[in-house]
């Protein structure tokens, strides 16, 4: 039996399904999406038992249908060989992840602030990534001189980290300029077949948050926010 | 060299407290080093024991371990709690996630301002007793022992952590779920768990306002 594409169910937005299209991007995996645009498609998949915590984003991968991101995104990185070559490895990649996703947890939350908010939130942003983050990771890259945070090789600590890097530069462009390994590896892991082909996800606009945002008004803020 | 895990917090709940649980649970003794004054986490910041300068920390097995998922992803495995393959593993993953979803709202409530605190209370209760309380009851309506069946793992001992919260602020919440209570019951009584939750034991208690003082001296918030 022929293996289908995953299916990703998820609003047409970035939200907290976007990580997981960049992986399943970074694996060459091709995938389908089924976009929820009103209240009824949500609470056909709540009443239809198909979400465990009636939330979403939601995959249907390999018979089974996974909720919580981070579920998804370790599923996924384990079957494609993104989680390192042993548990020392996989340690590192998971602490480099959490820290990076909650970096990009800000960038997820944006859209949804009241517009006062949101000049404040981009310095915060900018000031976090520059202090906290970035740091780490450039020291990485500059101490052992590989393009990849990890073993030498890509994994899930690259892929979330670029994400993070472009959505970033969306907001603050020159947000890179004290920190050259991270350039480097940026145009390492964005130069990868899979992602520079770039067909569908990569260069959608913020615009398409707008048609988002009147989705959750419409009923829960729990559709984007686990 | 095998030594024990030495826990980096400030003595309270906040995000260590899910890896005490684990620990406790999972009979592996831990030393905690608490963070008392703002001199003790500028010396950890300092000293590049913490890879983004943040707290949880975890020394063991030669590393210092940050970000609590990342503990107890490492833990879990060492400890085999984490299932036997990637399909049960995969299951953890959800259970544990949706368990720290409600987790987070437990951990943000002692620092939620005053005028607040009713609505987000209510907000809690309401997101365990449509989302969370009915799937995990429905899970246990295999009639087996543990979430995943016969054995314990990590999500068990995480779901119970987070039903004694729930039964602290309300303890009617648990009223209509016999079988998250039996699961509640069964793994507070393992040796690790019931020595850990008896007076004495390395719990930490509910935040209060005498504690949110001390923290707010240390970690200027």
């Amino acid at each position: 039996m022929m293996a289908s594409k995953p299916k990703l169910h998820y609003p047409n937005g970035r939200g907290r399904m976007e990580s997981v299209r960049w992986v399943l991007a970074a694996a060459g995996v091709e995938f389908d999406e089924d976009f929820l645009e009103t209240k009824e498609q949500l609470q056909k998949l709540q009443d239809g038992n198909h979400l465990l915590f009636q939330q979403v984003p939601m995959v249907e991968i390999d018979g089974m249908k996974l909720v919580q991101t981070r579920s998804i995104l370790h599923y996924i990185a384990d079957k494609h060989h993104l989680f390192g070559k042993d548990l020392k490895e996989r340690t590192l990649i998971d602490m480099y992840v959490e820290g990076t996703l909650d970096l990009l947890e800000l960038i997820i939350m944006h859209p949804f602030l009241k517009p006062d908010d949101q000049q404040k939130e981009v310095v915060i942003m900018a000031q976090k990534a520059i202090i906290r983050y970035f740091p780490v990771f450039e020291k990485v890259l500059r101490g052992h001189g590989q393009r990849f945070l990890v073993g030498n090789q890509l994994s899930l600590a690259d892929i979330i980290l670029l994400q993070t890097i472009l959505a970033l530069e969306e907001k603050i462009p020159n947000i890179l300029s004290a920190f050259p390994h991270l350039q480097g590896t940026k145009n390492a892991t964005g130069c990868l077949p899979h992602i520079a082909e770039e067909d569908s996800f990569v260069n959608r606009s913020e615009n398409v948050q707008g048609s988002c945002i009147l989705i959750c008004n419409l009923y829960l803020n729990t559709l984007l926010f686990e | 060299m095998e030594g024990k895990p030495v826990l980096h917090y400030f003595k309270a709940r906040g995000r260590m407290e899910s890896i005490r649980w684990f620990l406790a649970a999972a009979g592996v003794e831990f030393e905690e080093k608490f963070i008392e004054t703002a001199e003790d986490l500028n010396k950890l910041k300092n000293d590049g024991s913490l890879m983004f300068k943040q707290v949880p920390m975890v020394e063991i097995d030669g590393m210092k371990l940050v970000q609590t998922r990342a503990i107890l992803n490492y833990l879990s495995t060492k400890y085999n709690l984490y299932g036997k393959d990637t399909k049960e593993r995969v299951l953890i993953d959800m259970y544990t996630e949706g368990v720290a979803d409600v987790n987070e709202m437990m951990i943000r409530l002692p620092v939620c301002p005053r005028d607040q605190k009713e609505a987000t209370i209510a907000k809690i209760k309401e997101k365990t007793t449509v989302h969370f309380l009915p799937a995990f009851e429905k899970v246990l309506s295999h009639g087996q022992d543990y979430l995943l069946g016969s054995k314990l793992c990590r999500a068990d001992i995480h779901l119970v952590e987070i039903l004694h919260y729930v039964e602290e602020l309300d303890p009617s919440l648990l009223a209509n779920y016999p079988l998250l209570r039996a699961l509640k019951a069964r793994v507070s009584n393992l040796p690790g768990l019931k020595k850990f939750l008896q007076p004495g034991g390395q719990r930490q208690p509910p935040t209060d306002e005498k504690m949110l003082e001390e923290a707010r001296k240390v970690f200027k918030f």
